[in-house]
């Protein structure tokens, strides 16, 4: 089963059965839900901004594993982040995904960690919507708070 | 008289199909079915040696496609007992067709203040017609609930149906596999003044039809989940009622005369097939139904029922409370389609390391969303099962959650 093992990597497992920063932020931390409505998969991201940063951030839903577990370490990485920052990470885990080319804006030296396990996934191209669920919704509530 | 399975098989190419080198166990005939070559040769042959528009042209071509198209009619009239072949429709698909109800007979008889009975485990298609519809009316829908055994709730119906101009239901549920007392529901609405339409997508393909057995008023089904091509569905409906109703779709085929300020319909079925329609699938349905006819639907869904309870005592005799089977469990009240959660996996990790053993099932909401709310699930994986099902593919399947269980 060498090919799971791309996919479902320990890392990311381990993500799914223990998430980081689940649960919810009370107001005035916003609240934006995505979802995935071919497969039913819901989440909701709690962001709590100021001043520039991401100074919190919860998710809470439910879905697959890959969703699961990229939306757990995206928290882990975005949390304190700088706005810019947290938007270059997201571009350049799209890229990852290969649902967003490289236009040579984003710095390639943007260390993803643990969440470069999820590559394995673009072999699964039905499960990329998996991935990149939590990221877009986080995308989507970072535009309306900064509006 | 038991099905050869193993020579029904041989039938269908798809089936001798392998990835990376291993057989493939589908088990997604819910979703779609497997071709045999006589489909598939039908529509071939039909390419190479007789295609031809049809209905419009003189020549001897077109009037020998013509009927081979209006044979392939009479077939599934007779597959489904109707009473004339010009009260079956071709549509594009059994969506279609429950579009083409709610549009046509729905938009000249449904008004504010009237009310259609719809069900809790109705399929998308033959829910969001209807609120489209309804938006524009503002007619009201009721809803007919489920029982805690996932069979329908009929305790309430006559009090549903009271005031009703239809009800609308599905034979068979595509998450459940509940079969529904089709006939008894069309008693019920006929009684109380009631049009009885069916959403029969996944019983037609599986046991023998009869509509005026049934009593139904309307009845949409797909080819491609009876061994047929995609692209064409049917919608059957009483003559006097198709008689009634205004045209759906416009155009070419559908009139009998267009002036520059009206027109007027051509003659049942006719009326309902505006453009050209799918000559070469409706050839293949034909064959479908010949093939259908020639198998048995009497010997399939006794197969498919011995395939039910072999698949129910294998995955719980293996899993016991790791599996929940949503649905009845007594098979005579089910089709051979399993939705089921295993352990606390979600379902499309489990269909990913089934595909892993090429093992095809369908995981997500299956086009049911308000059904999932009531199971309490965002999604469930699906197996579901045909004439060309057998034990190997059962065991695959409980061989590969195996796996599900040693990642998970």
């Amino acid at each position: 089963m060498s090919n799971l093992e791309d996919l479902y990597r320990e890392v990311i497992l381990d993500h799914y059965r223990s998430p980081r920063n689940k649960g919810e932020l009370p107001p005035p931390a916003t609240c934006t839900e995505g979802a995935n409505p071919l497969c039913g998969d819901e989440i909701k991201i709690f962001l709590d901004v100021a001043d520039g940063v991401v100074r919190d951030v919860r998710f809470s839903g439910h879905g697959c594993s890959i969703s699961q577990a990229s939306a757990s370490m995206m928290t882990t990485i975005v949390k304190g982040k700088p706005l810019a920052d947290v938007r270059a990470v997201a571009k350049r885990f799209k890229q990852l995904m290969t649902i967003e080319e490289n236009d040579g804006t984003t710095p390639t030296d943007i260390r993803l960690g643990d969440i470069e396990a999820l590559q394995g996934v673009v072999k699964y191209p039905v499960r990329i919507k998996c991935a990149v669920l939590g990221w877009n919704t986080l995308l989507e509530g970072l535009d309306s708070t900064s509006t | 008289m038991t099905l050869d399975v193993a020579a029904l098989r041989d039938e269908f190419p798809m089936l001798s199909r392998r990835v990376g080198g291993k057989p493939i166990h589908y088990l997604d005939s819910a979703n779609s079915s497997h071709k045999p070559n006589c489909v598939i040769d039908a529509m071939s042959t039909f390419m190479r040696e007789a295609y031809s528009p049809i209905g419009r042209s003189s020549y001897a071509l077109a009037s020998e496609a013509s009927d081979a198209y209006e044979g392939a009619r009479s077939k599934v009239a007779a597959f489904i007992n109707a009473y004339s072949p010009c009260e079956v429709v071709f549509t594009k698909n059994a969506t279609e067709s429950l579009n083409l109800a709610a549009q046509s007979w729905g938009r000249a008889n449904l008004d504010k203040g009237d009310a259609i009975v719809l069900t809790h485990m109705e399929h998308h298609a033959n829910i969001v017609p209807w609120q489209m519809l309804a938006k524009e009316k503002g007619f009201e829908i009721r809803w007919v609930p489920l029982t805690p055994d996932f069979q329908l709730d009929l305790s309430s119906l006559d009090q549903l149906l009271r005031g009703a101009k239809a009800i609308s239901f599905t034979s068979m549920s595509n998450v459940l596999g509940t079969i529904n007392p089709t006939r008894e529901l069309c008693e019920a609405a006929h009684a109380a003044g009631a049009i009885a339409i069916v959403d029969g997508c996944q019983s037609v393909p599986h046991m023998t039809t009869d509509v005026r057995a049934m009593g139904a008023d309307m009845l949409a089904f797909s080819s491609h989940k009876m061994c047929g091509p995609t692209g064409v569905g049917v919608l059957w409906a009483r003559e006097a009622l198709l008689a009634a109703m205004p045209p759906f779709l416009g155009g070419g085929g559908m009139i009998s005369e267009v002036r520059l300020d009206d027109f007027t319909c051509a003659e049942l079925p006719n009326k309902f097939e505006a453009g050209t329609p799918p000559i070469v699938e409706v050839i293949g349905l034909g064959a479908a139904v010949d093939f259908l006819n020639r198998v048995g639907m009497t010997e399939i869904r006794r197969h498919e029922i011995e395939m039910t309870n072999y698949a129910y005592r294998a995955l719980t005799t293996r899993y016991g409370d790791a599996i929940t089977i949503h649905g009845p469990t007594n098979p005579e009240l089910r089709g051979a389609t399993f939705s089921f959660a295993f352990r606390d996996v979600h379902p499309h990790d489990v269909s990913q390391v089934l595909d892993q053993h090429n093992v095809y099932i369908r995981a997500g909401h299956h086009c049911a969303k308000p059904l999932m709310r009531l199971i309490g699930a965002n999604a469930t994986a699906r197996a579901s099962m045909y004439l060309y099902s057998n034990e190997s593919d059962v065991d695959a399947l409980v061989d590969a959650l195996d796996d599900v269980s040693t990642i998970f």
